[in-house]
């Protein structure tokens, strides 16, 4: 994307350009015609001083006037003005050149990483084609702000436009594009009674939607919101950099002092000489004396971090999260939802002396009536049509299975305890799962017809999430369930898992990540969001999956990935690591240029000149290596 | 009262300073001042939110008189 520069960069780029063009010519004129006496080169050189340095000036005497002694551009005005005052004009005008390019450079970078993640973050609709029924019953329709729209209002979409509001089809066909949300480039087709996601893109289709929720309490707010004030929770590191530069000003500043004043009283208090040297030398602090190249890209490098994050479907409520994550050792992982699609399917069938179909057949209608996760597995591995007037009577039995007629015979559908209560011969199965065990009764004659295998399916992607987290550096992958121990270690086995924990009731859940916490673990808790709130608040950080449409999950996690692809977890795990690697680079770098200028500056090896440059210059490598953050984020897979 | 105001923050070391200076009245419960975001995030009692805003806003002209917090 091209930036465009604001009015103030321009003005600015055009002063630098002049004063630079001036500062050469005078240079280089000074050098050729050494003999012109120095009050002529003063008047010279201060006609670049002026048109780059007026508002540094200006401001620094307006500070001073405020008591902000210690503000850069004051530092920067004495140190130029020393330099003058010491005879080194081309110097005293470098100072605020480099000074305002390294400005510059500043507001454009941060600019232009704004406008980018703002782009990302596309996602706010800017108006709604609300359907009105006037008096007459003819509809009309009338473009109003998405705020305006009350719940149950009926909406037109048409190709090309953002979904303003949560809702439900109820006329028209069309594809849908979530990748604002999702990184999910696919695009979705989308029919009547599905659900559409307010920021998501039409792509094809008109069509009418029934809103769900008004637009305060849409997904799009919810995320809006959410990445808005993403960067006010910050990172320790960036705390740090704020102490560090409360402090490092004042100490370079009070060093700058010493260095001016001690020396000379000891080496010749009346030699001129001796005082020009050590002022010399004591500009050349203030001129490192702005923590500016870390108190930029720090937070630099955690916004560009974030905002790569959030291209990919990674939100994260801030930089301290992000660090959190880069540091965790542990992922703790809910079953449902998270490692298994969180809907039942049949695994097998495994009858007895009748077909695979017939049982089958027989367990769908028993089960016909029922809205039981996994009456709805066996009525949907049906294909067939399903006579229910073949179904007599259904009596349910409470946790243990359903007694259905069906033509004329009483069916049995259920656990073994049930088997065991109408005498069936019935036996385990060797595979695990939920087992629904199907006995006949005939004519006073009780008779095992076999049983059907179901499980919750593991999504696709699974396993290669925890292969991947394990490939990052995470140690240890958990799971809780509150299922069977038997179906968690076939999963755990199935996902190779480190560690699993069956049979949990919820609050077991929190404890258990509470225990690996004291044990020094650093905590990642996954969940869907809906029910393990308190688990996500628990944990280190909390992560939300498939928080597309679900208010709960944004409110309650740390880090909320649009989707359900568990393979953005360990995504999310190397963007971190990666963003704190560049942050450490940036801290460590700029300090130890700034240290190594102070040292070489108080020996009088490092001139002002090499002050300027150095200073500026880690400014602008320590931005461009935060740019890092963005640009490798997005552009890898 | 928590609320978010627009300020043309023009260098990073400016916005930890101006963060510092509100920070410094005691009526302030909350202060986040981004540079990235180009915001000012104030919260204190709903009785003295309208003084906090101010006291805000000259700090803001204070520490940078070049910038300017949008009430």
């Amino acid at each position: 994307m091209k930036y465009k520069m604001t009015r103030k960069q321009k003005k600015m780029l055009r002063r630098i350009i002049i004063a630079a063009c001036l500062l050469v010519a005078f240079t280089i004129i000074k050098v050729v015609f050494s003999q012109i006496p120095w009050p002529v080169f003063l008047a010279l050189f201060l006609i670049p001083y002026v048109i780059i340095g007026y508002d540094v000036i200006r401001t620094a005497v307006i500070n001073i006037i405020h008591g902000q002694l210690l503000d850069e551009k004051f530092l920067m005005a004495i140190a130029s003005i020393g330099a003058i005052a010491t005879g080194e004009f081309p110097e005293a005008v470098a100072v605020i050149l480099f000074f305002q390019v390294g400005e510059l450079f500043e507001s454009i970078a941060v600019g232009r990483t704004r406008k980018s993640v703002a782009a990302l973050m596309d996602i706010r609709p800017d108006y709604a084609n609300l359907i009105i029924t006037d008096a007459d019953g003819l509809e009309k329709e009338e473009t109003v702000s998405p705020e305006e729209v009350n719940v149950g209002s009926i909406i037109v979409i048409k190709p090309g436009e953002k979904i303003p509001l949560d809702g439900i089809i109820t006329e028209g066909t069309t594809t849908v594009n979530t990748s604002a949300l999702t990184g999910e480039s696919l695009p979705q087709d989308m029919a009547p009674g599905d659900k559409v996601i307010s920021g998501t893109l039409n792509l094809t289709g008109v069509c009418r939607v029934r809103t769900s929720g008004i637009y305060s309490e849409s997904t799009v707010a919810r995320i809006l919101e959410l990445v808005e004030n993403s960067s006010e929770n910050k990172a320790q590191a960036e705390n740090f950099i704020t102490r560090f530069a409360h402090w490092y000003t004042p100490v370079v500043v009070i060093a700058a002092l010493l260095l001016a004043v001690v020396p000379p009283l000891f080496l010749g208090i009346a030699n001129g000489e001796v005082w020009s040297t050590w002022v010399g030398r004591a500009l050349v602090f203030l001129v490192v004396s702005c923590p500016c190249a870390l108190v930029v890209s720090v937070p630099l490098s955690f916004f560009s971090g974030i905002g790569g994050a959030s291209r990919e479907g990674i939100l994260i409520k801030g930089a301290n999260y992000l660090e959190a994550l880069s540091k965790a050792d542990t992922v703790v992982f809910d079953k449902t939802g998270t490692l298994t699609k969180g809907a039942f399917a049949v695994d097998d069938i495994h009858p007895n002396e009748i077909s695979r179909a017939e049982l089958l057949d027989i367990a769908a209608l028993a089960e016909s009536y029922s809205s039981h996760p996994i009456a709805v597995s066996v009525i949907q591995a049906h294909h067939d049509h399903l006579d229910k007037n073949r179904v007599g009577d259904v009596r349910e039995i409470a946790g243990k299975g359903v007694c259905a007629m069906i033509d004329g015979d009483s069916y049995y559908v259920g656990n073994g305890s049930l088997m065991d209560e109408i005498g069936a011969a019935w036996h385990e199965c060797h595979l695990t799962g939920t087992i629904i065990h199907v006995a006949r009764i005939s004519s006073g004659s009780c008779e095992y017809l076999g049983h059907i295998i179901v499980n919750d399916e593991i999504k696709a992607e699974s396993e290669e999430a925890i292969e991947e987290l394990h490939k990052v550096g995470i140690d240890k992958t958990v799971m809780l369930t509150g299922d069977k121990e038997d179906i968690a270690g076939n999963v755990a086995k199935k996902l190779k898992l480190t560690e699993y924990y069956a049979k949990l009731l919820p609050e077991d859940k929190v404890e258990r990540v509470k225990e690996l916490m004291a044990k020094g673990a650093r905590t990642v808790f996954v969940g869907d969001g809906i029910n393990d709130a308190p688990v996500l608040a628990t944990a280190d950080v909390g992560i939300a999956m498939g928080a597309m449409g679900s208010d709960a999950a944004i409110e309650s996690a740390d880090i909320v990935l649009m989707d359900d692809d568990p393979l953005k977890i360990a995504k999310a795990v190397r963007i971190a690591r990666k963003t704190m690697t560049i942050v450490k680079e940036n801290i460590v770098f700029s300090l130890a240029v700034k240290a190594v200028i102070l040292i070489l500056g108080a020996l009088g090896i490092a001139n002002m000149w090499l002050a300027v440059f150095g200073d500026v210059g880690v400014l602008v490598l320590a931005i461009l290596n935060s740019l890092r953050c963005f640009r490798i984020i997005s552009g890898k897979k | 009262m928590k609320k978010s105001y627009e300020a043309e923050l023009d260098c990073a070391n400016c916005a930890r300073k101006v963060q510092e200076a509100i920070l410094k009245d005691p009526r302030v419960k909350f202060c986040s001042v981004n540079y990235m975001s180009q915001k000012i995030t104030l919260e204190a009692d709903d009785a003295d939110f309208d003084d906090v805003v101010k006291m805000a806003a000259d700090c803001v002209r204070k520490v940078d008189p070049d910038c300017e917090m949008i009430i």
